[in-house]
């Protein structure tokens, strides 16, 4: 058992570390966009590589979501959430934009 | 003066009253006939305070759930009407404009659709849920019970603005799924489209807190012992319902809101000019509209899974398998939305993927049927009027659904979609898919929502009437479908149609008929409520926590939360001998207090959109502030709770309790005999 | 982290407020189905976003409108809005002065106002240059999904003024603490909602 002053500690470092977290990736993808270093292709990769870190990052230490946890409800309702909107969204995609091409 | 009138009334004006045709102005008089009888009828006995205390702004999930039926029931009347109307007009009108103008006819068939999907089949499964979720899980209520009132409250709200759509103003011609661009400004200008939008909406928005909050009663409120796969398959179906309604409705939303920008405020989602795509209006909608499909047919599987086992006075055949395959169902209903427009245009590949995927529905499905058969087999039957719906859903739910598979075929489906074939098929799953079992889910529970039994005799003729209809009704339409008659056909020239379109209309005057009788059965059952009577609450020999308590419930349930040791708890705890046990001592009840928030939210919500309907500014204004104000000003009442003494509880249950030690044991096959005084012989597997 | 007994997403109270930290397990819950409802809302917007980005009708396109300062402004807002937000829950949980809580929700509330002050000064500035949800598909796309979030933001903030002035009338009971929870987890979902809108509505379209 950790005493209360150990649990706020880090807790208090949770906070920090996504701060971290959130400066930095979105840093880096507006400053590839904004100096335009890279050719557009890289830039995109950069953006959704930085965009998914970071989302994952603020599940972590902003929401306190984690694979250890003792009570899974919400951890299967997050997975479940994310299958229903991939299928969603991948099959609205799918469908639109093959139905441009047929235009 | 003219600026004056707008602002206070907005677009309405003479024109707006329903004085362009008979029809219109008979209907609109009905409307506010019966408004003015049910008025003057509470008035005359004094029954607005008892109204207003003791059901409108209750949260007590019991009369919430009585409520949600009773709304689904009056709207139910109107659809059944118009549905006769249109099948009367079809039999008129070979080669004869028959005796409704198009624009009647369309409008028809528009508030039939909406009204059956969203204000009949939502409220009438919600009602269920509501009543006998909590009950099965040994719960005292729902998780968030004002949340409750507040769902209840917006789909009364959306019903209402149906009522008044009859009065003022014409309802949309657009049908119930509503496609642009046809219902855009462009093409449909007056407030028809606009009633369905917000009629819709204010439904969705309620069902979607509806979902919330049943998944979180299942998820975080049963009883101790009450493993997930101890629940009765009800609870099973109810979750996964709820949770298709968690995320199925937001697309519906998505899609009703974009219409109504498109509409109100010139932006261009689904127009024909200025870069709109209209396919984006029916992949949104199906996106809702397929998961709404298991939404409507998932609680009547759950109803037939109860009666089933309890009439056949055996355990349920094959639990886990029908768990699985309704979850299964409840994720694979999210991957087949687009069999509802296979001819809109993308490749055959798509298609056959959809197509596909529409076909592996049938497995889970099937296992179930079997499941349900196997529990019959070897089992002592009885035939009372819940099991006879459950047999009919049986055999005309796998006609249904085989026409379905064969819907399921892209290149079948290029041939008869916008077909009658289409019509049959549906209403062939929906009648006797979702609306027997609703039916046979009320007579199952309405002794324990009453105390006592609903008359045996014309439940028979009801249901008789329902199948004899339903089966002269929709039968031929497959035939019509094949013949190749569109459906929505207000006028038609081939004389091969006719024979079919007059036993469709025979057919839909059994189903007033059936209708009548279940407002005939309702009334004898009060009139002889006391020789139906089953104070003890357990007429059918019931498995599950419901039957374990008198009938009709305390407001608080249970005295004592049940123990739940074993799947079907009750017919457990009656076979160790532990049922209608004395608790050892009574303790204070803590119940949710009665809150008039959802009243109010849904007031000022209709009174909102009502506004935008008419363009009423102040109107708009004040209903938003309202709902927001009651919302934040709710947050400030800090007393929501009250308690029942523990001398109260324990005056109620030893009430109770005499009337248990004093009620004659009735053996399963003289449950229906007036002896029932609703103490079961327990006995079988 | 693992030795405290989680209940809910988000901060939880744990041992510091047993009694609040049992009646949090349901409510949280519920509320974060909520959520997870609200996230299928905005999955669809940027679904049906992404269904227009090329349907501009030959009007303005995003490079004529987007401005990346203003959208980088913004997200710093939000970003450390989110954080101040956290040291607002850090302060309920373990700090008994409800000053603290009301002075961290202040920040949070101030930038939360700055960033919706930047966003509507981006949509004037659009409207000004022709950029109106009228003009194609494309713009009425961009104006569902920006917008929602936005109003979400503003709604959030009417929630922190409420809480403000609930912490300071009930100080920290049970159903203000209950409150400031959800609206945490209110707080900090948006903030990935917007990260979701620089990515695939700004940086994609100026990359």
């Amino acid at each position: 058992m950790k005493s209360m002053m150990e649990e706020e500690r880090e807790e208090r470092r949770d906070y920090l570390i996504g701060l971290a977290a959130a400066i930095l990736l979105t840093a880096v993808p507006f400053a590839a966009v904004a100096f335009g270093w890279f050719p557009r292709g890289v830039d995109y990769a950069i953006i959704a590589v930085a965009g998914v870190l970071q989302i994952v990052c603020q599940f972590r230490y902003f929401l306190h979501i984690d694979l250890s946890r003792s009570k899974r409800d919400d951890l299967q309702l997050i997975l479940f959430s994310g299958l229903i909107c991939l299928l969603m969204v991948g099959g609205t995609i799918w469908i639109i934009f093959n139905q441009y091409a047929q235009m | 003066m003219d600026r004056l009138w707008f602002f206070f009334f907005g677009t309405l004006n003479y024109d707006s009253l329903p004085f362009y045709s008979t029809i219109a102005t008979i209907a609109a008089g009905i409307v506010v006939a019966g408004a003015l009888v049910t008025f003057g009828l509470i008035t005359w006995y004094g029954k607005w305070t008892a109204l207003w205390k003791n059901w409108l702004t209750s949260v007590d999930h019991k009369k919430i759930g009585i409520m949600y039926v009773v709304v689904a029931f009056v709207m139910m009347a109107r659809a059944v009407v118009e549905a006769s109307m249109m099948r009367l007009q079809q039999a008129l009108s070979f080669d004869a404009p028959g005796y409704l103008p198009p624009e009647h006819f369309a409008q028809l068939f528009s508030t039939h659709g909406t009204i059956m999907i969203f204000f009949m089949a939502m409220p009438f499964l919600t009602g269920l849920i509501n009543y006998a979720m909590p009950l099965q899980i040994g719960a005292r209520d729902v998780a968030f019970p004002v949340l409750n009132s507040i769902s209840l409250c917006l789909t009364g709200g959306g019903a209402a603005l149906m009522m008044v759509s009859l009065v003022l103003g014409k309802f949309s011609t657009g049908g119930w799924s509503g496609y642009p661009p046809y219902t855009e400004m462009a093409f449909s200008p007056g407030v028809g489209p606009d009633y369905w939008i917000w009629a819709v909406t204010l439904s969705s928005i309620g069902t979607t807190f509806t979902g919330i909050n049943f998944a979180v009663t299942i998820y975080k409120k049963r009883a101790p012992g009450m493993h997930l796969f101890r629940m009765p398959l009800f609870c099973w179906t109810s979750l996964c319902t709820a949770i298709l309604m968690i995320f199925a409705m937001p697309p519906l939303t998505l899609a009703t809101l974009f219409l109504a920008l498109d509409r109100q405020l010139g932006f261009h989602f689904f127009t024909n000019d200025a870069g709109g795509n209209m396919m984006n209006y029916a992949n949104l909608f199906w996106l809702f509209g397929h998961p709404e499909v298991y939404i409507l047919i998932l609680p009547a599987f759950g109803v037939y899974s109860e009666v089933i086992a309890n009439f056949s006075s055996k355990v349920l055949y094959g639990y886990r398998t029908l768990v699985v395959a309704t979850m299964a169902i409840a994720v694979l209903s999210f991957t087949v939305w687009l069999h509802h427009f296979f001819t809109m245009g993308q490749s055959s590949a798509v298609n056959a993927a959809f197509g596909i995927a529409t076909m592996t529905i049938g497995i889970p499905t099937g296992v179930k049927v079997y499941d349900w058969l196997l529990t019959m087999f070897r089992g002592r039957v009885r035939f009372s009027v819940p099991m006879l719906y459950a047999l009919a859903f049986l055999i005309l739910f796998v006609v249904g659904g085989l026409s379905g598979v064969l819907l399921a075929n892209p290149a079948v489906d290029y041939q008869v979609h916008n077909s009658l074939f289409l019509v049959a098929h549906f209403h062939n799953m929906l009648i006797p898919g979702l609306l027997y079992g609703m039916l046979a889910g009320t007579h199952y529970w309405f002794p324990k929502a009453f105390g006592f039994r609903l008359d045996e005799l014309w439940g028979r003729i009801a249901f008789v009437c329902w199948v004899v209809g339903f089966l002269l009704a929709f039968m031929p339409l497959y035939a019509l479908g094949l013949l190749g008659m569109p459906r929505r056909l207000v006028e038609y020239f081939d004389p091969d149609y006719l024979p079919y379109t007059i036993v469709a209309a025979v057919g839909a005057g059994f189903i007033l008929a059936a209708f009548a009788s279940l407002v005939v059965q309702l009334v004898v059952s009060i009139r002889h409520r006391d020789a139906l009577r089953v104070f003890v609450g357990d007429p059918w020999n019931g498995r599950t926590l419901e039957w374990s308590i008198s009938a009709p419930p305390p407001e608080y349930n249970f005295a004592v939360i049940p123990d739940v040791k074993a799947r079907d708890a009750f017919h457990d705890m009656k076979r160790r001998g532990v049922a209608y046990r004395r608790p050892k001592h009574y303790s204070n009840i803590e119940m949710p207090m009665n809150s008039m928030l959802g009243p109010v939210v849904a007031i000022a919500a209709t009174a909102c959109v009502f506004g935008i309907v008419w363009h009423i500014g102040w109107m708009i204004v004040l209903g938003f502030l309202t709902v927001w104000g009651a919302v934040i000003a709710r947050s400030f009442v800090r007393r929501t709770k009250r308690i029942i003494p523990a001398s109260e509880v324990r005056r109620t249950e030893e009430r109770w309790l005499a009337a248990v030690s004093k009620a004659p044991l009735i053996a399963r096959d003289y449950e229906t005999s007036p002896a029932n005084r609703g103490l079961a012989e327990a006995a079988g597997a | 982290m693992s030795s405290i007994d989680k209940k809910h997403p988000g901060l939880n109270l744990g041992r510091s407020d047993p009694g609040a930290h049992q009646d949090a397990e349901e409510i949280v819950f519920g509320f974060w189905v909520f959520l997870m409802s609200d996230l299928v809302l905005f999955a669809l917007l940027f679904a049906t976003f992404a269904t227009m980005i090329g349907r501009t009708a030959d009007g303005p396109g995003p490079q004529e409108f987007f401005d990346l300062k203003s959208v980088a402004i913004e997200s710093a807002l939000l970003l450390i809005s989110s954080f101040t937000f956290g040291y607002a829950s850090l302060a309920m949980k373990y700090r008994p002065e409800p000053m603290k809580v009301v002075r961290w929700l202040g920040v949070t509330l101030l930038l939360g106002i700055g960033f919706l002050g930047f966003e509507v000064h981006d949509f004037v500035t659009m409207a000004g240059k022709g950029g109106t949800p009228q003009t194609s598909g494309f713009l009425s796309a961009f104006f569902a999904l920006v917008p929602t979030h936005g109003l979400h933001v503003f709604a959030g903030c009417i929630w922190i003024v409420v809480m403000i002035v609930q912490t300071l009338a009930y100080g920290l009971a049970r159903d203000v603490k209950l409150r400031i929870l959800r609206l945490g987890l209110f707080w900090h979902f948006l903030d990935i909602v917007w990260i979701a809108i620089i990515s695939v509505v700004y940086l994609r379209a100026l990359a």
